[in-house]
């Protein structure tokens, strides 16, 4: 294939918008590719990198905006209107059938035929050519997917973006969730595919591999457009700065009088298993020990093994100095604790029951439906008015279905709590509520233990930082910190 | 070269096919001695024609419900099709050897036209194919009752040679059923539409994405499975020489079920196979067999189908694989097997 | 929110109290069907009559009920139909007429009951078998176990004892009889809204809904679900000693009840899948049934035609409640 020019755009996307359900995710944002270029797209969970990809790739359409191939203006109502214009996505999550082979997922709803029947032998052949193009001779067409391995479950998504000719191909987190030497490869992969002149979105957080793959880096912040530059024209410091840098609001509640730092309520020494290891964290009653880190660095891990799904299968959990072995939800409420779940809606909610249903769910499952009475207290403290307490929960606005939440959990008096992206997707008034909250149960005793990924929110209310970088822990702040740090704990730019 | 697993096991390298015809293996040699020792001989002409004709039948039926279980969708009104379009084939053709295209016609067409309905049913009103299908064999078997109050209708004798001739010991309508498995086979492995019920049965979403449009493929195959019901229809009025609503009740609905699922195709859909289905319907026929040798008495037959249906279930439904592979970071072993999703949702259509 | 929103929302609720949610629909066509026996037939409501109709109506009620436990949490049970012939055979043979036998069969078919119940709930929860093919395997094997133990056909006699339940009643004036099966079957409604409100019931109803958020919770997802199907299996038993009473013992006892109990319930507009639906609906989907059979009797339709008609209404209510997946959706939220 001939090499084209460096200078040659093939995609101009301009002023893209995007709003769902009112709130708006991206503004206004700017992005073009350039032939051959690997260009990387950054920013902090949330910041609108996934949405500009899944605009890109067809999956959502624009609210407003352009985006333009070759300087045609193009529109993509469907993933496979943009696949076969030539820009193909590689997700995190597969898009494969694991029971059905490489050759025969590459060409899946276009299968060649010959007088009517599907033409197996060019199939695979043509799988072949591309994987032999690819330098990978010992993948075969005819294995099928579910015994390949993460890395080459993407080499097969690669090899279905080049079957279309793609010319632009996005990778979403492309090496999360491979080991060290699978990593190699994919640069080789990557590497061939600049060369062929295709262009390359690159979504990471690992500044290593950005900055040994990418010729330009874009930045986005809030959904808005911060920086286009090339990478020989920044280091990682100024990157890193690009991503988080804001100024310090005074929008978190201070502190109550009289909330000190007692006991370590919650000790877990040596923790491990599949996803994490060494994990060393104390929580102590009247503190809140923010969790921070990227996605996927092992954060709601800790969270799930604590409430027995994916258990420690190394270290000592201890709760008030017993030791404790978490084996269910119901044996860590039993043991005070409290969770409250990343994604409210799939893990926190019943939602076509009322509210005083939810409100009592725990209290039903484990204590046998005592305690209830504390309920209308709980939730009109929470400004949530129990006369609505019939109400399905699916009515209510994200935020006071995070009131449900919490309530719900309140009303078992717990020793510790765990809050998993507490104030995700709610109003400002309600994120109000929940840090005042959260404030009043660190005076009150409780031991606060809260994951998040706005950093605002982790510098704002946090007494300590624990950052989590890839199943273990890359170190510890004190309150005051700023940003950067935090950031550059998580995305290992240190040791970068 | 790193985008390898680590060695599959044993069993999955033999592929679920070859362990069905294992199995069957197995079942002939426990079965011919036990027959032995009663003095009989399990592969005599007479046994083997026995055999053989048990499995026509519900070969037949197993077929046409290995695509609708392929797409991950199911037909509980087979028993029913299969009763309706031995009583139209029968009194259609009412004896007259001129009738017998009339007849045959006749039932591909209602057959048809019930698999349209089914198929409609499931991919446009998003109805539960259980639910579906369960409702459509009532409506069949009130109209039967009401509209046939005994057998009915005469099958001339030129026809009844498909019930009942044979080629040395190898049944015609078994020979017929072999064809129609072969047929099948070429389908799924040579036609887009066999290749895209697969992709429907492993991922609604996967395929749509692709451009595929799942609920033509669903409909195609419920269509193929109630034609397939009806051809064993036509064999059974063959056989008695009359339509029969009887055939209802005996439970072809749910042995066809158990042998797709013997025969290794998942009952999520998404994996598995004719040839397969073969298999678990001819280990069915020799159970048969061997059973009415040795004088079991049949309601045992019923309680080890319901048995063996759901180990079946319960063994195969285990190989589910997620579709994010996740591997550990930490500790030494193989990637981690994901929790087993339920085989077929309720009340959700035939897309998940 | 806004006021207007809370208001309507408020007046949503209090509808949804009464009527369970989505089953207005129910109560809206158990009127108008009895409306229409009216037309056809008035004598059906004197009290007589009445009473006839809640003696033949008694046992779906307590079967909808025990199919909207196991519904509500997600699953589906066949295995009724065929657990209520094999009660009622069991019992016969057992009893074999005598009277002082009545009381120890019930115990045993009581056992039983539970016995059955717990298996399916146990392969369902444990073995991870679909609820769906679960049952349908313990219909067979029910099917075939009790044949096989007596040989083809129904043994034995049921006792006047036994009968009593099903058969007969108080006298009274202007009822001319108060059938014991009537407060049986109040009392099995009754119990059965007062679970739904313990912490039992509320846990039950949450599994079905979201069984992550449920398992999150606390609740032992497995025990539940298994308790629900013990509870189906005993109330089925208990139907099945109405039955034997009303209906005598016979080789088809039971048959098809499975389909027609799943009717009732999904015509009171209990979702399958779990999650929505109250007790009360399942009941009045059941009385609805019955209605309706009577209603065909009116119109002098074959009882042949009752398959089809159930067929028809399985098929239209399953999709009628999933009207709304049909429309599309809008996409998630970053």
């Amino acid at each position: 294939m001939a090499v084209a020019p460096l200078t040659d755009t093939v995609l101009r996307m301009h002023g893209i918008e995007k709003s769902f359900l009112g709130v708006r995710v991206l503004h206004g944002v700017d992005l073009d590719l350039r032939a051959g270029e690997v260009h990387a797209l950054m920013g902090e969970n949330g910041a609108g990198k996934s949405t500009l990809m899944k605009v890109l790739a067809g999956v959502y359409q624009a609210d407003a905006g352009s985006i333009e191939l070759d300087g045609r203006p193009v529109a993509f109502a469907h993933p496979l209107e943009a696949q076969q214009a030539g820009v193909s996505t590689v997700f995190q999550e597969f898009n494969l059938l694991p029971e059905r082979t490489i050759a025969e997922n590459v060409f899946l709803g276009r299968e060649p035929r010959r007088r009517g029947m599907v033409d197996a032998d060019r199939m695979n052949a043509d799988t072949a050519a591309l994987l032999d193009g690819l330098g990978l001779d010992s993948l075969t067409p005819d294995r099928r997917v579910r015994t390949l391995s993460v890395a080459g479950q993407q080499i097969v998504e690669i090899v279905k973006a080049l079957s279309y000719d793609a010319r632009i191909i996005s990778m979403d987190e492309p090496t999360a969730a491979l080991a060290d030497e699978e990593v190699e490869l994919l640069y080789r992969l990557v590497g061939t595919l600049r060369d062929r002149g295709v262009a390359i979105l690159y979504v990471s957080h690992r500044l290593k591999e950005i900055f040994d793959l990418a010729d330009r880096v874009t930045v986005l912040k809030d959904g808005a457009l911060v920086d286009t530059v090339a990478i020989g024209e920044i280091t990682s410091d100024e990157l890193v700065r690009k991503m988080v840098g804001r100024p310090i609001t005074s929008f978190f509640p201070d502190k109550l009088g009289g909330t000190t730092a007692g006991d370590v309520r919650l000790r877990i020494a040596g923790g491990g298993n599949d996803q994490l290891d060494g994990i060393d964290l104390e929580v102590r009653a009247g503190e809140i020990t923010a969790l921070a880190g990227l996605q996927g660095s092992g954060r709601t891990e800790i969270a799930h093994a604590l409430f027995g799904v994916a258990r420690f299968t190394r270290g000592v959990v201890e709760l008030d100095g017993r030791p404790v072995r978490l084996r269910s939800a119901r044996e860590a409420v039993r043991a005070g604790l409290a969770l409250v779940t990343e994604d409210r809606k799939a893990e926190g909610l019943a939602l076509n029951q009322s509210v005083a249903a939810n409100a009592r769910l725990v209290l039903d499952a484990v204590l046998g439906g005592r305690g209830t009475k504390r309920i209308p207290g709980i939730l009109s403290s929470l400004e949530l008015s129990s006369r609505g307490g019939d109400q399905e929960v699916r009515f209510l606005s994200g935020g006071n279905q995070q009131k449900v939440v919490l309530a719900k959990w309140l009303a078992t008096d717990p020793a510790v709590m765990v809050l998993d992206e507490p104030t995700r997707g709610i109003d400002v008034g309600a994120k109000q509520k929940v840090y005042t909250l959260m404030r009043e149960l660190s005076a009150w005793g409780v031991a606060i233990l809260m994951i998040s990924s706005e950093l605002q929110e982790v510098i704002g209310m946090a007494d300590r930082v624990v950052v989590l970088r890839d199943g273990r822990i890359a170190g510890e702040l004190p309150a005051g910190s700023d940003e950067e740090s935090v950031m550059a704990l998580a995305t290992g730019q240190e040791t970068a | 070269m790193t985008a390898t697993t680590t060695r599959p096991r044993l069993s999955r390298r033999l592929g679920s096919t070859e362990l069905v015809y294992a199995a069957l293996l197995g079942v002939l040699a426990i079965g011919a001695v036990l027959v032995a020792v009663r003095g009989g001989n399990l592969f005599g002409t007479a046994n083997l024609v026995d055999m053989l004709t048990r499995s026509s039948l519900l070969g037949f039926v197993a077929l046409g419900q290995t695509f609708v279980i392929l797409c991950g969708s199911l037909d509980l009104s087979v028993g029913y099709v299969m009763a309706l379009c031995s009583l139209i084939g029968a009194t259609t053709m009412a004896g007259d050897p001129a009738k017998v295209p009339l007849g045959i016609a006749a039932v591909l067409v209602v057959a048809a036209g019930i698999g349209l309905l089914n198929g409609l049913i499931v991919s446009v009103l998003k109805v539960n194919p259980f639910i579906a299908t369960l409702g459509m064999g009532l409506v069949i078997k009130g109209y039967l009752d009401t509209t046939y109050k005994g057998p009915a209708g005469e099958v001339p004798s030129s026809f009844q040679q498909f019930g009942y001739s044979r080629i040395g010991f190898l049944p015609v309508s078994t020979a017929v059923m072999l064809v129609a498995v072969v047929l099948g086979i070429l389908y799924l492995r040579r036609t887009r539409t066999g290749y895209h019920m697969f992709a429907v049965g492993g991922s609604a979403e996967v395929a749509r994405l692709s451009g595929i449009r799942t609920g033509r493929v669903v409909v195609m195959a419920h269509v193929l499975c109630a034609v397939a019901a009806g051809v064993a229809g036509l064999l059974v009025a063959a056989r008695f020489g009359t339509g029969s609503a009887l055939v209802y009740s005996s439970g072809y609905d749910l042995d066809s079920i158990a042998a797709v699922v013997l025969g290794g195709t998942l009952l999520m859909g998404g994996r598995g196979g004719i040839a397969g289905t073969l298999g678990g319907v001819l280990i069915l026929a020799v159970l048969d067999t061997v059973f009415n040798i040795l004088q079991v008495d049949p309601f045992f037959k019923d309680v080890l189908r319901g048995v063996v249906i759901i180990a079946a279930v319960a063994i195969y439904a285990r190989r589910q694989i997620d579709r994010k592979a996740s591997r550990p970071r930490f500790g030494n072993g193989p990637p981690p097997e994901p929790a087993p999703d339920p085989p077929v949702p309720v009340g959700q259509g035939a897309d998940r | 929110m806004t006021a207007t929103a809370t208001r309507t929302a408020g007046a949503r609720a209090v509808a949804g109290r009464l009527f369970g949610g989505g089953s207005a629909t129910v109560f809206a066509l158990l009127a108008l069907v009895f409306v229409a026996i009216l037309f056809l037939n008035p004598s059906f409501f004197e009290p007589p009559s009445l009473m006839a109709f809640a003696k033949k109506a008694a046992p779906l009620v307590i079967l909808a009920v025990g199919q909207y436990l196991v519904i509500v949490c997600g699953e589906l049970d066949l295995s009724v139909g065929s657990l209520v012939g094999a009660q009622v055979v069991i019992a016969a043979a057992l009893i074999d007429g005598e009277e002082s036998r009545t009381v120890p069969v019930l115990l045993v078919m009581l056992a039983f009951g539970v016995l059955v119940g717990l298996v399916n709930g146990l392969v369902v929860t444990v073995l991870k078998v679909h609820s769906l093919i679960a049952t349908l395997g313990m219909m067979l094997v029910l099917y075939g176990a009790i044949r096989l133990w007596t040989g083809g056909a129904p043994t034995g006699a049921l006792s006047d004892g036994f009968r009593q339940v099903g058969r007969e009643g108080i006298d009274m004036p202007v009822l001319r009889q108060l059938p014991w099966a009537l407060p049986v079957a109040v009392v099995v409604v009754v119990a059965g809204v007062a679970l739904m409100r313990k912490p039992f019931g509320r846990t039950l109803i949450t599994t079905g809904d979201n069984e992550r958020a449920a398992a999150f919770a606390g609740v032992r997802v497995w025990r539940v679900r298994t308790v629900a199907f013990v509870l189906s299996s005993v109330l089925a038993t208990l139907a099945g000693v109405l039955i034997g009473g009303y209906a005598g013992v016979t080789a088809q006892v039971g048959e098809g009840l499975e389909f027609t109990a799943i009717t009732a319930v999904v015509l009171g507009g209990v979702v399958l899948g779990g999650g929505r639906g109250t007790v009360l609906a399942a009941m009045a989907g059941a009385l609805t049934v019955e209605a309706l059979f009577t209603l065909f009797n009116q119109l002098s339709l074959p009882s042949t035609v009752r398959p089809t008609v159930q067929g028809v209404i399985i098929i239209a209510a399953v999709a009628w409640a999933a009207r709304e997946r049909r429309r599309p959706f809008l996409p998630p939220q970053s």
